[in-house]
């Protein structure tokens, strides 16, 4: 059965680019919301996505302390469905679906023919098919290699660009989200254990989450998301955009494509060696995968600088026995008061290493992120 | 609609300069602070250091991204704002006053007929 997908006509964009002459990008469910709560629009990945409602910092520290909510409706939904999804989910990703039950979800790469991650995803067990969540910016090259792997499987493969999605994270954000459901939809918000999922109705509602906090994802038509947006920031949600959501990624240690891992790295490289299972099925780039393992290679891990400054994406990095690394996301601590980074070093980097920063040296400390789960320094010098 | 006080004269890279008797005193406008965000760092130059109109003489730093502060005018640094260590918020929330980044004796005066009025600095930001 051929693979059925195709990119929907967004009537929305096409009107905009009618009617004012301009690119404009694409808007979610939540665009008006975003502007009525003063978020500052920007473009992310062919989206005007809000970067900030005023303090990226006062975002950051509300979903550590309270509670936040994110509109995450940009990233691309892609349901696998037919006799032959669990096979073909099998070959496509380097974790196992079958590591999990149904209701139940998952991390995972979707590796090229090298090993190099195309995507890291989510992917949601249900019953009789599966639900996958892939990144925004790779949202063709993610479909055309699902496409390309899928001849010989039979298989459907369809993107669910109709579905909004809001993520509420910080220690109040279940019972906060509770409070505003009722039946199965409440009950689900208080029972789901950590990567289980629960639907009812349109709505799928997963205890899943990008910020180190308790919270969950709730996949759900366009219009139930601005309600519930609306009944979330009554009930005093903060709106957190997508600078605090890097902010809050990185202090949880969470990889983000595109920066700590790419084409080019393999999950041995970008601390996902833990989502591989290297059983005997054979799945997209596990010949390489096993290659790397054999030979070595450089490992992804967690840096604190000691003075003040700012570690950023591509600082070169400095170990005592001469060999260098290099940042591949880094920024400012909000929790920790402190700049903290992802880099990637040479196999057993430890203890103190330099960081070129502007051409003078800055001492950091090598440590094993996560930096910060809930709410708390967690962080390990290595 | 960001403050531009009218008092002041602006670098086409958004530091305002306050002239009392040829001291200079320097800072970042409200419009250029807004653009980086939260500020969590800020280098400054070193007292005693002398620049060049135009030289670079600082960074700051917000969550986001880093960002070169410029001297507007000539001459040596004479005091720095050192509240700014522990405290960078401060050029978000008050860029003409606490928030102020150095202060230069300036050796040029005419350097000052360089910089953008506050008209012009509106003019500029408006079309970028």
């Amino acid at each position: 059965m051929p693979p059925a997908y195709a990119p929907r006509p967004r009537p929305d964009i096409i009107a905009a680019h009618l009617n004012s002459g301009v690119y404009m990008g694409h808007r979610t469910a939540l665009y008006d919301a975003h502007l009525a709560a003063g978020g500052k629009m920007v473009d992310f990945g062919g989206w005007d996505m809000p970067i900030n409602y005023g303090s990226q910092i006062e975002e950051h520290h509300a979903v550590r302390q309270h509670a936040g909510v994110f509109d995450v409706s940009h990233m691309t939904v892609v349901d696998i469905a037919g006799a032959g999804a669990r096979d073909f989910l099998r070959h496509l990703l380097a974790n196992d679906v079958d590591r999990v039950t149904p209701g139940r979800a998952l991390y995972s790469g979707m590796l090229n023919d090298s090993g190099g991650v195309i995507d890291d995803l989510i992917a949601y067990k249900r019953d009789n098919d599966y639900r996958l969540v892939v990144n925004c910016a790779t949202r063709e090259t993610d479909l055309d290699w699902m496409e390309k792997h899928a001849g010989g499987f039979a298989v459907d493969i369809r993107e669910r660009a109709d579905l909004a999605m809001l993520a509420i994270q910080g220690p109040q954000a279940r019972s906060l989200v509770a409070g505003l459901l009722s039946g199965a939809r409440a009950e689900a918000v208080n029972t789901l254990k950590v990567f289980g999922f629960a639907e009812d109705g349109d709505w799928m509602i997963a205890r899943t989450g990008y910020t180190g906090e308790d919270g969950v994802e709730i996949m759900l038509p366009g219009a139930d998301a601005v309600k519930l947006w609306e009944q979330l920031l009554d009930a005093g949600v903060a709106p957190i955009g997508l600078g605090a959501r890097d902010t809050l990624r990185l202090e949880a240690g969470m990889n983000l494509y595109g920066n700590d891992m790419d084409e080019s790295i393999t999950p041995w490289e970008a601390n996902m060696g833990w989502t591989l299972v290297l059983n005997d099925r054979d799945f997209v780039g596990r010949q390489p995968l096993l290659n790397q393992q054999q030979h070595g290679h450089g490992e992804l891990v967690g840096l604190v600088l000691e003075g003040k400054g700012v570690l950023r994406a591509h600082q070169q990095v400095l170990l005592p026995n001469g060999e260098q690394g290099e940042i591949t996301s880094g920024t400012f601590s909000p929790t920790l008061g402190k700049s903290i980074a992802l880099a990637r070093l040479p196999a057993g980097a430890t203890g103190k290493v330099d960081v070129e920063i502007r051409n003078k040296r800055q001492p950091a400390q090598v440590v094993k992120p996560p930096f910060v789960r809930n709410g708390k320094a967690v962080y390990k010098e290595l | 609609m960001s403050e531009i006080p009218a008092e002041l004269r602006y670098a086409a890279s958004h530091e305002w300069a306050k002239n009392d008797d040829g001291v200079v005193t320097v800072g970042i406008t409200e419009h250029a602070q807004d653009a980086m965000g939260d500020l969590v760092y800020v280098e400054l130059p070193e007292v005693g250091q002398v620049l060049a109109a135009g030289d670079e003489a600082g960074v700051v730093e917000s969550v986001k991204a880093a960002s070169d502060i410029y001297a507007p005018v000539s001459g040596e640094v004479i005091e720095i704002n050192e509240a700014l260590e522990d405290e960078p918020e401060l050029v978000n929330n008050v860029p003409y006053e606490g928030g102020w980044l150095f202060k230069i004796q300036m050796s040029e005066a005419g350097d000052l007929d360089n910089l953008l009025t506050a008209d012009q600095y509106q003019a500029q930001i408006e079309s970028e």
